[in-house]
């Protein structure tokens, strides 16, 4: 698969792009443009440990829907978690926006930065890409940051190292809060319903 | 403070799992067949008398939106609910708790409100970014499939709906309603021109309702305890239980769920252990997300976190995402990375938004440093009232309104800055007068 | 009828008006970029913001509201003036200003709109962004930074040319305008988009850098390489046609042309007759006007008029083709064939106007709610008919085609490529309320005829018997009756000693090995090369002409530039010639002959369209037809001998047709 012009569907996946193109009426079948080529971006990591979506595998599923190719690559460059480029086994992602800013995201940055991650690049080991991505919508968290497909939250430079360097040895780090919060609950327990805690 | 008996959110937190067996002993599906048999007018009539407004940010009357759906859809053109769950509003991050934690409370309230409306079907549209919370969201839609609650008879009400779950890729600007439209149908997210609206002409060409999240899961609630309880919580016109999202310089930020209306003070210090460094180090708050103006401190402490208060105070509650700033805050940068975020999200398709929020971040990055002109604080008051207004959709309005919010409550700040860079920092007090 | 009041003038418009209608009613201007009268609405640019009450206190954009009654619209406020100068500040902030090195310079909207609405100044203290170039083919040459988003050749590639290969890449001040990775636009009506882009980001390749507008003198011409009869403008400086636009015209190419109506033009400085030849011993040797019509003149001698005949290119006007017409009247000959192409039109029994005319009229084939193509190179015969039916395919027609299976820019239902399929059309087109039949000139043998005519094309106000032709010349001819019976093949087999060739390249002539060829054009190609003398004529440009389109139009072209060198008009050319001969033309101008012609067949002496009533033709006896359609033959960018001459044209055969990319892009790779 060396420019990936023979990418097809696994078996799997070609049953569920059927399934996809059945959630939207007859004759919008460009409605699944999207969830398409997030199964694509899926299976590209599956098969070569990247997520992304190389052109030709962009034209690959807009033809299974009829799509024009320039309309498939609109949405395609339009969105920005579609990876156009390959990118690190890991994809750190973290959130540079106003709330998880004031809770202190430059001391993640920070923290990527001592482990040799640039923003917009990838680590000569391919391990890793970072990214300063906008508001990821878990502001009670912040700072958090998404590796691939989950967050760290509650985060400070130590926990973002230990994320970091648990990723780097092999290890999958406990998503979430990393000071133990349960989702958004108020760090020391509930104020409200304590009964249900 | 909401007494925890008129909590509609039980489960905020999930310290129980969200599956369907305990959603239903949590009250989620129970007998959702009589509150279908309550007839689709006499639902929509409850909503209008709860006085539920929308929960995505613009506060409009969720009954009366779904009023204007037409009463009987033409075959050839069903209507459609479509649900925002496109949480990006930098700030709010109340969505995700519900559809983690409580997704049937949406899955229920998608069809009672979808049968209310006389739609055929709901679109959850949640955003790329919430991968896990969309792999509970679609697991949640395949449970209530199996227990026959949605599908060809609904509860057994002999309704047909269905529900589909849609993921974004990454745009704050789907969250527009009629950007989320063109975004279903497969295309960039960029807003439509109104007219028509979405209820007239929607997703497909069909009559469309576009709801948030938190609207849609509180609808099955408000129909089990009635209109009445709903709309004696909070104050006239600002009724009913909200979700407040408490980030940024707190003790201990969270999601609550609280009455509407309930003070600033009140809220802090219930829920939130108080402000960092205590209250005399509030510096200002961004009460309803990064859209809308932020408030000095003097102004917002006593105010009652509602729709209308915050209108007063020239902010607004938005989506009740509350950004909390003490004294160490760098305002100016804090307000700089917010239009850094709307230059960055900015579909590009109208002129003011797409040359406008780029002109407007590059001159708050100098004026975060000081390197600008005096001149220059009007020139970009100026230029954010040349976008306000002008634009297709309110990402323009969004854009601009945390400028205006800065200039007029830290102007000083502002000049300051930019004195000192010019080495004037003490600058007497009145300059002496040049012989005549 | 709603009435609405603009600036205190009050207004009834049409049900469905925009406000921007109403306020161009009221006789008041508004800026737009983005709004195009012929695309769809984007309301992009926000240019066109007027203040409308009763409505939302900001203003709107009038592009996109509808007008409703009671509406008082303003559109001289201090409001609606800050707006305007807002959104122009905005769109030349990161505008280049390279206004002097600009090929749209002096027909900028951009430019004239600032002058118009904006601050005369700019505010703006930050870098400007700059995009880099776009490769979209040898016709449209690219300047990205110049672009203000406005989409209009998006919307254009999408909705007229039916091929959707423009798009807007990335998002906020990042978006781009770009062809799908760089390629080429493989449409035959790309280069409407550079007239469309209201700013100088798409301009015209070939002509780059050439002239400004207020240089060249505009002459209104029509468009003489297919059979739509575009109205075109041609540019000239100094005796030289710089560039081809459009004319506006509903009826015909609205404000549409092809690509080869605009950029074939540079084939007429190449290759170019520009003195008479004659044939001396097996080679063409230079020759004067006086000892080339005295060689005619030798070899005409004592041929019986049976023994002379002519053949009609596809770009004579009707000037010559009555000119030569009576030449060989007066030399006692009668045989002259319009028919190049295999056409049995013309002759019995489809020998009424009715039968050779585009009946349903260009602009009505948009009403047609169903559409059978015979024969599927439309695109290239006639790429404005094809944006026509794209136009009626949107409305909800439906499209048939038998032919070639081929990418017509419009969803269509392919019948198989053999004519027997006319036999067992599809119910859908047999029971529309207004079907339109096609039926390619080179595939209108007269079996095919017979079955078209005798399919439910035809009913009280509406007639969908329709002729595709792709000479400029056929119609015209065939209003001559410029026809032999059974066409070209009996004149091959009854050949000439003595042949009259106008403008005829496109055919093989060995079958009139025999004959003494008389060449009349104005390029060298195979007709000259096959010529015993050859006599320089005018290219379309060159000559007041008058052309027929396929509809029946009658359109006059005026004369641009003088035919290069010795090389006249080709009228004047024959009356000179028929002196030589003994012949006695009745006319000395223009004026007369054109005079000449209306008295003979008044259809044709007045511009426009004489109606043509139906007649119905006998077509008993003939056999149902077989067998698959005939092909086109010539590319689309080397139909005529002028276009072949053009280099833009071959450029587009290498990067457009063969894929082939410029050889800078190529060495750049």
């Amino acid at each position: 698969m060396s420019d990936f012009r023979d990418f097809r569907w696994t078996p799997e996946n070609a049953r569920e792009a059927e399934r996809i193109i059945a959630r939207y009426p007859k004759g919008r079948e460009a409605s699944a443009i999207m969830p398409l080529l997030w199964l694509a971006q899926n299976q590209m990591r599956d098969e070569t440990g990247i997520a992304w979506l190389p052109l030709p595998v962009i034209e690959y599923v807009a033809a299974q829907i009829g799509m024009p190719k320039i309309r498939a690559l609109e949405v395609a460059t339009f969105y920005t978690m579609y990876n156009l480029k390959p990118i690190g086994r890991f994809h750190v992602q973290v959130c540079g926006t106003t709330p998880c800013w004031l809770r202190g995201s430059d001391e993640v940055f920070r923290a990527c930065f001592d482990r040799g991650l640039k923003k917009g690049e990838t680590t000569p080991d391919g391990l890793f890409t970072l990214s300063e991505v906008e508001c990821l919508g878990a502001c009670a968290n912040a700072p958090v940051m998404q590796v691939n497909d989950d967050n760290y939250e509650d985060l400070s430079y130590e926990t973002t190292l230990a994320v970091l360097d648990a990723l780097a040895a092999g290890r999958t780090p406990k998503p979430g809060s990393q000071i133990g919060r349960t989702a958004s609950c108020p760090e020391g327990g509930p104020t409200t319903l304590k009964e249900l805690a | 403070m909401l007494a925890d008996r008129d909590r509609i959110f039980t489960n905020l937190y999930g310290f129980q799992p969200w599956g369907i067996t305990h959603a239903m002993q949590r009250g989620d599906w129970v007998d959702t067949r009589a509150l279908m048999a309550m007839g689709q007018d006499a639902i929509i009539a409850a909503v209008k008398e709860s006085g539920l407004r929308g929960r995505g940010g613009a506060g409009f009357p969720t009954g009366m939106k779904w009023s204007f759906m037409p009463k009987e859809p033409k075959p050839d053109r069903p209507s459609f609910l479509v649900v925002n769950a496109d949480e990006s509003e930098p700030g709010s991050c109340k969505d995700r708790e519900i559809i983690r934690h409580e997704p049937h409370k949406l899955i229920e309230g998608a069809l009672l409100a979808g049968y209310a409306m006389r739609a055929r079907a709901a679109y959850i549209y949640i955003r790329g970014e919430y991968i896990r919370e969309a792999e509970v969201l679609f697991a949640a839609v395949e449970e209530a499939y199996a227990k026959g609650f949605l599908g060809r008879n609904a509860c057994g009400s002999g309704y047909e709906f269905d529900v589909f779950v849609h993921r974004g890729a990454g745009a704050y600007i789907c969250g527009e309603e009629t950007a989320m439209i063109e975004s279903l149908e497969g295309k960039k997210g960029q807003p439509r021109l109104k007219p028509p609206f979405p209820a007239g002409a929607g997703l497909y060409g069909c009559p469309t309702t576009v709801n948030n999240v938190e609207s849609i899961a509180v609808v099955p609630t408000i129909l089990r305890r009635g209109a009445d309880w709903f709309a004696g919580i909070g104050r006239p016109n600002n009724s009913g239980t909200k979700l407040f999202q408490i980030s940024g310089h707190v003790n201990r930020p969270c999601v609550v769920e609280e009455a509407m209306s309930i003070p600033f003070r009140t809220l802090i210090e219930e829920h939130c252990g108080g402000i960092r460094g205590g209250w005399d180090n509030l510096l200002a708050v961004i009460p309803g997300g990064s859209s809308v103006p932020l408030v000095p401190a003097e102004q917002i402490i006593d105010c009652p976190m509602d729709f209308d208060a915050l209108k007063e105070l020239k902010s607004g509650l938005g989506t009740a995402a509350v950004i909390v700033m003490d004294k160490s805050t760098d305002i100016v940068k804090a307000i700089a990375r917010l239009s850094y975020f709307y230059k960055h999200e900015s579909c590009g398709q109208c002129t003011p938004c797409r040359e406008g929020t780029g002109w407007m971040w590059r001159v708050m990055e100098r004026l975060v440093t000081g390197d600008a002109e005096p001149h220059e604080i009007d020139l970009l008051l100026d230029v954010t009232t040349q976008v306000e207004g002008h634009t297709i959709c309110a990402l323009g309005d969004a854009a601009a309104w945390p400028i205006q919010g800065l200039i007029r409550h830290f102007r000083p700040e502002i000049e300051r800055r930019i004195a000192r860079r010019k080495g004037f920092v003490a600058m007497p007090e009145a300059l002496p007068q040049a012989a005549e | 009828m709603p009435k609405v009041t603009v600036d205190g003038i009050e207004v009834e418009v049409p049900a469905g008006a925009t406000v921007m209608q109403a306020c161009e009613m009221a006789g008041k201007e508004i800026p737009r970029f983005c709004y195009h009268e012929r695309l769809s609405i984007a309301g992009n640019c926000r240019m066109c913001l007027v203040e409308v009450s009763p409505g939302p206190p900001k203003p709107q954009a009038s592009c996109a509201l509808p007008a409703a009654e009671g509406q008082v619209i303003t559109t001289t406020s201090e409001k609606v003036r800050k707006a305007r100068e807002g959104v122009m500040e905005f769109l030349l902030i990161n505008h280049p200003l390279d206004c002097p090195i600009c090929d749209q310079g002096g027909e900028c909207d951009l430019q004239d709109q600032a002058m118009a609405y904006g601050r005369g100044y700019s505010r703006f203290a930050e870098n400007k962004r700059a995009v880099t170039e776009k490769y979209m083919g040898p016709l449209v040459k690219t300047v990205m930074t110049r672009c203000i988003h406005c989409t209009r050749c998006v919307r254009f590639a999408e909705e007229v040319a039916g091929v959707e290969e423009i798009g807007a890449l990335f998002r906020g001040e990042n978006m781009q305008i770009t062809s799908y990775l760089e390629q080429a636009v493989t449409s035959e009506v790309s280069g409407n988009i550079i007239d469309l882009c209201p700013v100088g980001a798409l301009t015209a390749k070939p002509t780059a850098f050439t002239a400004r507008p207020w240089e060249l003198t505009r002459t209104d011409t029509i468009d003489a390489m297919d059979a739509v009869g575009s109205n075109t403008v041609a540019h000239s400086r100094s005796g030289t046609v710089i560039r081809i636009t459009p004319r506006v015209n509903d009826d015909v190419n609205e404000e549409w042309i092809s690509d080869i109506a605009r950029f074939g033009v540079d084939g007429l400085r190449e290759r170019r007759l520009d003195r008479p030849w004659v044939r001396v011993d097996g080679r063409l040797r230079e020759a004067s006007w006086a000892a080339a019509f005295a060689s005619i003149a030798a070899r005409a001698e004592g041929v019986p008029g049976e023994r002379v005949a002519a053949l009609v290119g596809p770009m004579a006007a009707l000037e010559e083709m009555v000119a030569l017409r009576d030449l060989l009247t007066g030399l006692g000959a009668s045989r002259i064939e319009c028919r190049l192409d295999g056409s049995a039109v013309g002759e019995a029994p489809f020998a009424d106007r009715s039968h050779w005319r585009f009946n349903t009229t260009l602009a009505g084939l948009e009403q047609a709610d169903s559409i059978l193509l015979v024969g599927s190179a439309i695109r290239h015969d006639a790429p404005l008919v094809m944006t026509r039916i794209r136009k009626a395919v949107r409305a909800g027609a439906e499209l048939f085609v038998i032919g070639e299976e081929r990418e017509l820019g419009a969803p269509a239902t392919f019948l198989g490529d053999d004519l027997s399929a006319l036999a067992a059309l599809p119910e859908a087109f047999l029971r529309a309320e207004r079907p339109a039949a096609l039926v390619e000139s080179r595939n209108a043998r007269a079996e095919v005829l017979a079955a078209v005519a005798a399919l439910p094309l035809v009913r009280e106000g509406w007639n969908g018997f329709n002729l595709l032709h792709t000479d400029a010349s056929r119609v015209g001819a065939l209003e001559l009756g410029l026809v032999v019976p059974g066409g070209l093949s009996a004149l091959a087999a009854d050949p000439p000693e003595l042949l009259f060739l106008l403008g005829v390249d496109e055919i093989d002539l060995a079958p009139f090995a025999g004959a003494f060829k008389v060449y009349l054009g104005s390029h060298g190609d195979r007709g000259a090369a096959a010529a015993d003398v050859i006599l320089p004529a005018a290219a379309w440009l060159e000559k007041p002409g008058t052309f027929v389109n396929m509809e029946g139009r009658v359109q006059r072209s005026l004369r641009a530039v003088f035919p290069p060198g010795d090389a006249r008009e080709d009228w004047t050319i024959l009356r000179a010639l028929a002196d030589r001969l003994g012949v006695r033309l009745p006319y000395d101008d223009l004026a007369t002959l054109r005079r000449r012609i209306a008295h003979e067949w008044p259809q044709l002496g007045a511009e426009g369209l004489a109606p043509a009533p139906w007649v119905a033709p006998d077509v008993a006896g003939f056999g149902a037809p077989s067998g698959p359609t005939v092909r086109r033959s010539a590319g689309f960018y080397t139909a005529t001998p002028i276009l072949r001459a053009s280099p833009t044209m071959a450029a587009c055969v290498a990067e457009i047709v063969e894929g082939r990319k410029p050889q800078l892009l190529e060495a750049a790779a």
